[in-house]
């Protein structure tokens, strides 16, 4: 490759946001705005009684008041589940669900007013325990009517193959060990942000921090009965999501409804302590982890049953049920496998998508499990692994097709470059290494609402001006999609990269995508990118061809050049383009990306299913003080196999990011709840990782080149968590001797069972 | 409200300002000063930080009031014209930012950090920043970037 791919390439808005220039959605104003005030209810699990919004209605500085009978249609993420509500209707299900809003003059106005609003609650049993949600309630103490046996369970998903339950009965080895992981959320800098319009064409503008504008779409049409195509729905610069800012949102629901109520543009920008309590981070989860092996170390069967808990409503949770399960078939073959995961509501802030989505915890489990059956065996844990990778171009047990697999080459990497042979199992009491790996989806192969489109579509426009513009649906969260399009632009046309800008997540302007989730934006809309300038090129080489009278296939685009080998052609870039211009002016091309048909013939065969998957492989080592049970994690060797790094830089910097967060979650990270009641909705008591709790980071990339990703490439953003935490765990083990089974894994915890072990 | 002088960027401003209100709040809401970003506002992010007469402070906690008669300097008063700040050179070129959204606020403490520490370690610059909360990078590359612009600011 000659042009910008693979190279390590600085983002294209960079100087924007190093400036302070970069637009994110609070930094937005229209004339005539109303700021939005919203009430949130008290209490865990009540009935509305009453609410009373006459003395609000009065008040000069508010200009419409709303409550959850104005705007009733139930709405969610996925269509199987679209059990939330835009406020609260009959009853509330969480501390902190909306009641009520207002919009007002001002914002100190409506946050004053909005508690004018008085609200009568008949408080009902709270569930705030997964356990008591898996028994048996009275009808009407049930958070949602539509679970069965009137238990709170939204959502049972479970596969079995080759009966694991009966190897276990004859196995060598076999361990079980139970695990437990609080709740932790994604903490994405920018606070949730929603501006709405009500043009004077009776058209509805939303410019929201979202990651994914077709699902806010597509809801707010149903939410509010407004034909789809006269919504648009915009994402301007966006301070972080990491799957916090996939769902549609209640609080993008009641601005828009206020914006068309009112006619006036109306903002809702949330505290921080709001961001907290929207959550929808990973689900607090139980794990019972069984694998059992032969005495050469061969895996012979996993069984698992997980129990998440999901909080009040939905969210992703049918896809996080299957994703604790269906994404342990890798990186290890493994032919006897099952598992079970309940979700279960409870009256608490909804748990959703977040980084690594539903595949974490269990990575953590087996991982540690597998450290123990080394231990069991005397063997090695990195030989352990060696010996159970899955090859490439094979099929798991539950038919998730796996192409390019580079898992070896990362433990390889990551245990000579760590000197592992020399240094595991031998480093002083206190000091410890431990290795994990990873695998994940490189993009769902299947739609969340079932179409018959591409995945995504891709527009590229070439104008007199010399000028490709890139439409894509696709959101840049900071991971560096628009980068990425028009690294492709400039490799195909082989022009540099300031002659490529981006139109992105304008649902007006630009192709349907359906978001940046799953770390399917590379492969997929990389694939469409390239597809539709691929085609752009085509269309300059025919024209070109016929007026100057040579072979198409003998012109090459380069260097800002096109030009023949033999040099009978040599045009600049802006010459092509004129001659591509005569007679028709400028044209769009377009480029799309479908996923091939996947996947086996039964039940929740689709969930896991991706067209590729990354490998990771990661060692990390670790001081534990005995005294106090403090933990620093001093170095990470971390290897990840992306496919082809199409920007080195912004997968390096994935990886990074990626052992910041698994880091978190390992050691300090924990949503702590009293009567459901979150009590550390803020940067003090919720522990994020700063720059002195970061370690030393040893990065690889492993480049296994995909046959159908875009120059090869798969993902980075999501993969390389998995590895992080089990690596840590397993080092304490090293350092220590203690097995943590339980997350955050804090100094007293460790304290105890050093304590405990003596 | 309170009519006050206020000296932003080396421009004097004359606006109408509550009591209680933060520096943070006037400059976005009422000068429109939108680089400053709100991603707390209860002072344990740094994503706000401003400089009151050469030092770094967080705007969250700063009343406003506090800065009347001081020169006030925020992320959009630090490149001169075109001419990025060496700082914010290597952040873009080491991508010492993903999101942005804290990068305003990495910028303004590590400005006046370089002036004062010219030769930092790279564990000193990590304690530099241990007030800046970035969710997105891991800090590597923005420790990196930080130590590039040392360097060639001393060059």
């Amino acid at each position: 490759m000659s042009g910008p791919v693979g190279k390590a390439t600085p983002y294209i808005d960079g100087v924007q946001k190093a400036t302070g220039q970069a637009m994110y959605t609070d930094d937005f104003r229209y004339p005539n705005m109303l700021y939005v005030g919203l009430l949130r209810s008290s209490y865990a699990h009540a009935k509305i009684k009453n609410i009373d919004i006459k003395a609000v209605e009065a008040d000069p500085a508010v200009a419409a008041v709303a409550i959850g009978k104005d705007i009733p249609v139930s709405f969610g993420v996925l269509p199987i589940s679209p059990d939330e509500n835009a406020m609260a209707v009959d009853k509330v299900r969480y501390v902190g669900e909306i009641v009520a809003a207002v919009a007002a003059e001002s914002i100190e106005a409506a946050q004053k007013a909005v508690q004018g609003i008085k609200v009568k609650y008949e408080p009902i049993r709270e569930f705030l325990n997964p356990a008591d949600s898996l028994e048996t309630c009275a009808p009407d103490e049930q958070i949602h009517d539509h679970t069965k046996n009137g238990k709170n369970i939204h959502k049972t998903a479970e596969l079995r193959f080759n009966d694991p339950e009966k190897e276990f009965e004859s196995a060598d080895f076999v361990r079980k060990e139970k695990f437990k992981f609080a709740g932790v959320t994604h903490a994405f800098t920018e606070p949730h942000s929603t501006i709405a319009i009500w043009n004077g064409d009776e058209t509805l503008t939303v410019i929201s921090a979202t990651q994914v504008p077709h699902y806010l779409h597509k809801n707010l049409s149903k939410v509010l009965g407004l034909p789809i195509h006269k919504i648009q729905v915009k994402k301007p610069t966006l301070g972080g999501g990491f799957g916090g800012k996939s769902d549609p949102f209640a609080h993008e629901m009641i601005t828009a409804y206020l914006s068309m109520k009112t006619k006036r543009p109306v903002k809702c920008t949330f505290s921080r302590e709001e961001v907290f309590i929207t959550n929808h981070g990973r689900h607090p989860t139980d794990i019972d982890m069984t694998v059992s092996c032969d005495k050469k170390g061969n895996i012979t069967a996993l069984d698992t049953d997980v129990i998440i808990d999901g909080g009040a409503y939905g969210s992703f949770g049918v896809v996080t049920s299957y994703y604790n399960g269906v994404l342990l078939q890798g990186p290890y073959k493994i032919d006897k496998f099952g598992f079970r995961t309940r979700r279960t509501y409870t009256n608490k802030p909804q748990c959703g998508a977040m980084r690594g989505h539903g595949a974490v915890n269990p990575r953590y489990a087996v991982e540690i499990v597998l450290d123990m059956l080394a231990h069991d065996l005397k063997i090695d844990p990195c030989d352990l692994r060696m010996k159970n990778f899955l090859p490439e171009n094979t099929l798991t047990v539950g038919q998730l097709r796996i192409t390019s697999n580079g898992v070896k080459e990362c433990l390889e990497t990551v245990r000579k470059k760590s000197d592992w042979d020399e240094r595991y199992n031998k480093l002083p009491y206190g000091h410890g290494r431990g290795v994990a790996c990873g695998f994940f989806i490189s993009g769902s192969a299947l739609p969340i609402i079932w179409n018959r489109y591409p995945q995504t579509v891709v527009h590229a426009k070439l104008d007199f001006d010399g000028r490709i513009v890139m439409f894509s649906g696709a959101s840049d969260i900071g991971q560096g999609s628009d980068t990425m399009l028009v690294q492709i632009a400039a490799e195909e046309l082989g022009i540099p990269m300031d002659f490529v800008q981006v139109e992105a997540a304008d649902t007006k302007t630009t192709p349907v995508d359906l978001g940046s989730y799953s770390s399917r934006v590379t492969f997929m809309v990389g694939n469409a990118a390239k597809m539709a300038v691929e085609k752009v090129r085509k269309e300059m080489a025919k024209a070109i061809a016929k007026e100057k009278g040579i072979a198409i296939d003998s012109i090459k685009f380069n260097d800002g050049k096109i030009f023949t080998k033999d040099e009978t052609l040599d045009l600049s870039w802006v010459e092509g383009v004129e001659i591509a211009m005569a007679g028709r002016g400028a044209f769009v091309e377009s480029g799309f990306y479908i996923s091939p048909k996947l996947g086996g013939d039964f039940k929740g065969s689709g969930a896991g299913l991706s067209p590729a998957y990354s490998f990771g492989a990661f060692i990390s080592e670790v001081v534990v003080d005995p005294e106090t049970g403090e933990v620093n994690v001093e170095k990470i060797w971390a290897a990840h196999d992306c496919g082809k790094a199409l920007n080195p830089l912004a997968v390096e910097g994935q990886i990074e990011g990626s052992i910041h967060m698994g880091l978190g979650q390992a050691l300090s990270e924990d949503m702590r709840y009293v009567k459901g009641q979150i009590m550390n909705a803020n940067f003090f008591d919720y522990r994020i990782p700063y720059s002195v709790d970061t370690p030393e980071m040893d990065v690889t990339i492993i480049e296994s080149n995909d046959g159908e990703g875009p120059y090869g490439a798969k993902e980075a953003g999501e993969g390389p968590i998995h590895p992080v935490l089990p690596s840590i765990g397993n080092a304490i083990f090293d350092a220590v001797g203690v097995r943590m089974c339980e997350l955050p894994i804090t100094p007293d915890k460790i304290f105890t069972k050093i304590k405990e072990l003596k | 409200m309170d009519k006050v002088e206020l000296n932003v960027n080396g421009f004097s401003h004359t606006v109408l300002v509550d009591s209680s209100e933060t520096i943070l709040d006037t400059l976005r809401n009422r000068l429109y000063l939108t680089g400053t970003k709100k991603c707390c506002d209860e002072g344990t992010c740094g994503s706000c930080t401003v400089h009151l007469d050469g030092k770094p402070v967080l705007g969250c906690l700063t009343p406003t009031m506090r800065c009347v008669g001081k020169k006030i300097v925020t992320i959009e008063g630090i490149s001169a014209g075109e001419d990025l700040h060496p700082v914010q050179k290597h952040l873009v070129k080491n991508l010492g930012l993903q999101c942005g959204f804290c990068t305003p606020g990495v910028v303004m403490t590590a400005v006046p950090y370089l002036e004062n520490n010219p030769d930092p370690s790279i564990d000193e610059i990590k304690n530099s920043l241990s007030g800046n909360l970035c969710r997105c990078t891991g800090y590597k590359k923005i420790n990196e970037a930080i130590q590039s612009a040392a360097e060639e600011m001393n060059s």
